[in-house]
């Protein structure tokens, strides 16, 4: 049977989008195809050249109104909805290298059902917001879990929203949102496996990985 | 292989347009709606005679799951009797009034399929509906914290790993008629949506934006899909062309939407939502835009993962109250009714049987099939680890 490929796909997906823009000037020295944007990201220094498709006209409030190319399949396609739009993830881990331990200590803790911040883990977000703010060269990663009480994709979306909540509060203490992505994952990643309260507290959590920059 | 999955492709359109021309015909309901959702419509007595070994349990199994009970002879309404040496078959006969509803005989397939294309004649002569023995379901299998998703005969059987990413994927959903699924990905760092056809194995990006890209639902005429996207900050309902592209937003609020469905009409994309306050409900969107309409549920609480009736009469949903339970309400909205205990419905082609998530002892969980009107239930036999969010194809 065939294996499926994504990665060729993707690529040629890029390149389309690289040869459909029409963009007239093309940016010199860039190397890498870049990632389009039709305005920049709120809180993000202009970079040189960004490739722009053609006009997406952004009607806030009314979310995103994108009219991508139609070889977009496969392709970020920015986000002109409001300050809190995320990177895409693409963009986000480019040249950068995960590290997953860095603030394990700063696991953020939820109620039953809820995705709101308590006031006990208001310091480890801070703590998180600190470091970013001291090493502008970082990036974040924010990993929403859930418990095992709910239903598959209620949970997928409750992960969601959990991370969110955390990417929220960051860019409230001044983090830049293009420098912030959220995954869920819903109940697929347990921190322990167990069927009871002492289980499950621990599982319904939200977890940093820092992004560095290769060397 | 490939002309097993062409055949199977043309009997899904048949199960496919049949289904169709119920939905539009029907002229008189099979039962009465009360007793649709109370389950209380006695199981058909029926008597097998002749059959053995494999045969006998999959005609049992399809029979029982059809709403039949098998009885001995004199307390059956129909007896069908056969054999099972070489060919498939069977001869049924009206226990009342005597007369040959049919005689056949099936060659060709595996000795499953043809017991199985026998339950189906069987049920389309007393209930005049098409079977539902011969569809497929798909299904995500969880085993050492990585998934696959997995296609099967309904009945579990002939069970396939169509991935082998050794990642995480999530919420499978047949495009109607055609061999083509869509769910989430794991595999490249994100939660992204992809389309996969299972003929040709290809595999496309359909959704990588920025935060998750989750639970997509393909359009009843498969040209749309629905999904659930966070780029814009928030767990939003969203629908795009089958590839992805002309990606509209369809709510805009802080709180997460999941789960959407699709009315057989496409007129409606169904969905669970969440207000400010924390509670969950239901509600309908056209896909073109426009006002969120509630759908209104009395006698449950927090109802998630809806999933509309081919038939377009129900939506059936989990209702999370202490325990899990799957409940059925009108489309329109209105009172609900508990089934069963359990998660994640997904109709049957014949909006009658369904299937379902359910959880064992110790959280363990697993498939079963319900036959709606007389609550009769059926586990489907699993060794693929953790059987979780089926979807019916059809």
């Amino acid at each position: 049977m065939k294996r499926a490929v994504f990665l060729p796909f993707l690529v040629v997906g890029l390149a389309l989008v690289f040869t459909s823009t029409g963009c007239k000037n093309p940016p010199k020295g860039v190397t890498q195809i870049p990632s389009v944007t039709s305005r920049p990201v709120p809180g993000t220094v202009d970079r040189q050249g960004p490739i722009t498709t053609q006009p997406t006209t952004p009607t806030p409030g009314t979310g995103a109104q994108l009219k991508p190319d139609e070889s977009t399949t496969a392709v970020k396609l920015p986000d002109s909805a409001s300050g809190f739009a995320q990177p895409s993830i693409d963009e986000l881990i480019e040249g950068m290298i995960p590290d997953t331990n860095y603030f394990k200590a700063q696991t953020v803790y939820f109620d039953f059902d809820s995705s709101l911040i308590k006031a006990s883990e208001r310091p480890k977000i801070n703590a998180v917001g600190d470091e970013l703010k001291a090493r502008p060269e970082t990036r974040l990663m924010i990993d929403g879990h859930c418990d095992e009480r709910g239903t598959e994709e209620y949970n997928r979306a409750l992960g969601e929203r959990r991370a969110l909540a955390i990417r929220e509060t960051l860019i409230k203490y001044g983090i830049s949102p293009a420098r912030m992505s959220t995954r869920s994952w819903g109940e697929d990643r347990p921190a322990v496996i167990g069927h009871n309260e002492e289980a499950w507290s621990k599982n319904r959590r939200g977890e940093f990985i820092l992004l560095l920059p290769k060397k | 292989m490939k002309s097993r999955f062409g055949s199977f492709a043309k009997h899904l359109c048949g199960i496919f347009f049949c289904a169709i021309g119920i939905a539009t015909a029907h002229t008189q309901p099979e039962y009465d709606i009360d007793v649709f959702v109370r389950g209380l419509a006695k199981p058909i007595p029926i008597s097998l005679a002749g059959y053995s070994g494999e045969v006998l349990q999959v005609l049992k199994f399809d029979l029982e799951v059809a709403g039949f009970k098998t009885v001995g002879e004199s307390d059956a309404q129909y007896i069908l009797t056969g054999s099972n040496n070489d060919q498939v078959e069977g001869k049924l006969v009206d226990n009342i009034n005597k007369t040959t509803k049919f005689a056949k005989a099936f060659t060709g397939g595996s000795m499953r399929t043809r017991a199985h294309a026998l339950a189906d004649e069987v049920v389309l002569a007393i209930t005049g509906h098409p079977g539902i023995a011969r569809t497929k379901i798909a299904f995500k299998a969880t085993r050492n914290q990585t998934s696959e998703i997995c296609v099967a005969d309904y009945d579990g059987h002939n069970a396939i790993l169509v991935t082998a990413d050794q990642s995480i994927v999530a919420a499978p959903s047949w495009v109607p008629g055609r061999r083509v699924l869509y769910y989430t990905t794991y595999k490249f760092g994100n939660p992204d949506i992809v389309s996969h056809d299972l003929d040709t194995a290809e595999r496309k990006i359909i959704a990588r934006y920025g935060g998750s890209n989750i639970s997509p639902a393909p359009s009843p005429d498969g040209r749309q899909v629905a999904m659930i996207l966070s780029k814009s900050g928030s767990p939003d309902l969203f629908v795009a062309n089958a590839d992805g592209s002309g990606l509209r937003q369809l709510t805009q609020t802080r709180e997460d939407e999941s789960s959407p469905c699709w009315s057989p009409d496409g007129r409606w994309i169904c969905f669970a939502g969440k207000t400010a306050e924390g509670r969950r409900f239901l509600a309908k969107v056209s896909p073109n835009g426009g006002p969120v309409q509630r759908i209104s549920i009395s006698d449950v609480i927090n109802p998630s993962e809806p999933d509309w009736s081919p038939d377009g009469k129900w939506i059936a949903f989990t209702s999370q109250m202490r325990d899990f339970n799957i409940c059925i309400v009108p489309s329109s909205g209105g009172e609900a009714r508990i089934l069963t205990s359990g998660e994640d419905p997904s109709w049957a082609p014949n909006s009658r049987t369904m299937i379902f998530t359910r959880r064992g002892t110790g959280g363990k969980r697993s498939l079963s099939l319900l036959d709606v009107p007389t609550k009769q239930s059926k586990d489907i036999p699993q060794n693929l680890g953790v059987c979780t969010q089926p979807s019916w194809s059809r």
